[in-house]
């Protein structure tokens, strides 16, 4: 199996061990070893659950160093449409943009101008009736990968077309290039509002490589922008152009709804927050779901509003999108330079299959696999099925799943213990080293009597 | 490996636990993600005939190396002709039924296609055996 790239990354030193990222995982990629997390690069899909929960801020999400910029004598910023809905209603458009290019980008792409390209080929794929029903979008990675890893059945009903971030870069190469920008001096990037679009850009699914040269965090250009509007060290720009290129329908696309609002025809359903989409999912590999023509899903709550990497609060971000749509004067489509693009970007809209990556699997081998589930099974029915948590692993099943791949003891189970304690087959001694080896020294400190007075 | 679950006739809310289950085993196994599906909506279908028609019954699933085997027993009103049920298309559903989208006659050919080795034994006011096998 390939390695996956994740944008997720742990600061050990900072981490006290508080197994919060182990019980909120969708996935279950995370378990406690020596008091700190350990993730399975097979399981996690990047949706920044764990992120949010983390209450010592111990996990962080990578991004390219912002100076590398500076190496491109063309530098081009592809920006999601959410970005001007993170600041306050008083700081305008007009502000924030004159302040990218402060930074030093030569443009501004708003990354949803290709929705109406995007919309064309939606559209073909939904009335063709030999397409596999549900189609479900492949606009949120977070939700890709899920469904390779914990549903890998679903592959088939993926809709294999580029997201916009995709298409539009794909437009800024061509047309700078038509221009007379020489290819090396262009240097696309993205800002990405989650963590899962950047691992999609370093690792794309169904593709090669990506037409993007660096990723910058939202949250971090947010700071560094508004810090520039508050010294105010930066010339107002006359022309605010590079954002108002955008029709209403691709200023929604972003939030919860967006890409079925462009369906005009059809059952259409749009699920947001990944728990909420598991338990879909779940069901609809279960049983013959009436009919449903498309899948609109999405991993965060809000949609990209509640990406991990935004700055503001999701339902602010979400109401202040939807208030630009309305009021927004935006040239027409037709107009649009992209649009005039169409068909070459009609022609590179396709992406190649997913494949299955199942997580569940417990050996290559079917009899191995056989032999495993068996005693998994086995040993489940003797856990106490209360997932506590403290034998480091999400359940009890993940940990009978561990201990039949040699990588767990049933000795972690607490209430084992206290039966093997009590049967004599166990000294406390024991116990309090097992403890130890989940959960580090410190948290297993006799000191702690003394500090706290206890008689 | 060997498992056995309950089907009440009438709980349409609980149908869907066997396959449910059944389809977190094939997963573990690393079964192919295009034989899980095929046996999952079979005995999706399957559990809800038997919530839909009978009384009760008893579901038996035997899992192997290379193939999975299940037995669906019910207690109820059974099959009068098999070979006409097991037609597209036929149904003894009402008209009324059929108006609310149910009784397609479908319920049958769609295991049929989507089993390796179907077979049902009836016996009318008793009950329906049905037995199927897909292979991995």
């Amino acid at each position: 199996m390939e390695d996956f790239h994740h944008a997720l990354k742990f600061k050990y030193e900072l981490c006290i061990g508080c197994s919060h990222c182990t019980g909120i995982c969708p996935t279950g990629a995370i378990h406690v070893k020596n008091g700190k997390p350990n993730l399975n690069p097979n399981r996690c899909i990047d949706c920044g659950k764990c992120y949010s929960v983390c209450p010592v801020s111990a996990i962080y999400i990578e991004q390219d160093d912002f100076n590398t910029i500076y190496n491109y004598a063309y530098p081009i910023l592809l920006l999601p449409s959410i970005f001007s809905a993170q600041f306050q209603e008083r700081i305008s458009n007009r502000a924030i943009l004159s302040s990218l290019y402060h930074l030093g980008f030569k443009q501004v792409f708003e990354v949803e101008r290709s929705v109406p390209v995007i919309k064309e080929k939606m559209a073909e794929i939904t009335k063709n009736e030999f397409t596999e029903k549900p189609i479900i979008s492949t606009f949120c990675p977070a939700i890709v990968r899920l469904i390779q890893v914990k549903f890998p059945s679903l592959v088939g009903n993926l809709c294999l077309i580029k997201p916009p971030l995709d298409v539009t870069a794909l437009y800024i190469k061509k047309s700078l290039i038509d221009q007379g920008v020489k290819e090396e001096d262009i240097g696309i990037f993205y800002v990405a509002p989650c963590a899962a679009k950047i691992a999609a850009v370093k690792s794309p699914v169904g593709e090669d490589e990506s037409k993007v040269d660096g990723v910058i965090n939202m949250n971090y250009l947010y700071n560094k922008v508004l810090r520039v509007i508050k010294q105010g060290e930066y010339k107002l720009i006359d022309n605010e152009q590079d954002f108002h290129t955008l029709c209403k329908e691709s200023l929604l696309w972003a939030l919860t709804g967006g890409e079925i609002n462009l369906l005009k025809h059809g059952r259409n359903l749009a699920i947001d927050e990944i728990h909420n989409v598991s338990q879909f999912l779940d069901k609809l590999e279960n049983e013959d779901l009436d009919a449903i023509d498309f899948l609109e899903l999405r991993a965060c709550d809000e949609s990209c509003a509640g990406g991990i990497l935004c700055a503001g609060n999701r339902f602010l971000v979400a109401e202040r999108q939807r208030k630009r749509a309305q009021n927004h004067v935006h040239t027409h489509n037709d107009n649009d330079a992209l649009v005039k693009e169409k068909q070459y970007l009609l022609e590179h809209i396709k992406v190649g299959e997913v494949q299955p990556r199942s997580m569940d699997k417990l050996d290559d081998n079917i009899s191995v696999a056989m032999r495993k589930m068996k005693r998994s099974f086995e040993i489940n029915t003797h856990l106490p099925q209360v997932d506590c948590r403290i034998c480091g692993y999400q359940t009890c099943k993940e940990l009978a799943n561990a201990i039949v791949n040699n990588e767990a003891e049933l000795q972690q189970c607490i209430f084992i213990q206290r039966i093997l304690e009590h049967t004599d087959k166990m000294t406390t001694g024991e116990a309090v080293k097992i403890t130890k080896s989940i959960w580090g020294e410190a948290k297993i400190d006799k000191d702690v009597i003394k500090s706290l007075k206890i008689e | 490996m060997n498992f056995t679950f309950n089907v009440e006739g009438g709980d349409f809310t609980n149908a869907g636990a066997a396959s449910s289950h059944v389809k977190k085993m094939m997963k573990q196994l690393g079964v192919d993600a295009g034989i899980v599906k095929r046996t999952v909506v079979a005995l999706y279908e399957a559990e809800v005939n038997v919530v839909a028609h009978a009384f009760r019954g008893v579901i038996t699933v035997d899992i192997e190396e290379d193939k999975i085997y299940v037995k669906l027993e019910d207690e109820g009103p059974g099959i009068p002709d098999i070979s006409q049920a097991m037609q597209k298309g036929f149904s003894t559903a009402s008209p009324k039924v059929r108006e609310m989208g149910f009784g397609a006659g479908m319920g049958l050919p769609n295991m049929q296609s989507n089993t390796d080795n179907l077979v049902v034994n009836s016996e009318v006011g008793k009950g329906t055996i049905v037995e199927f096998t897909n292979y991995f």
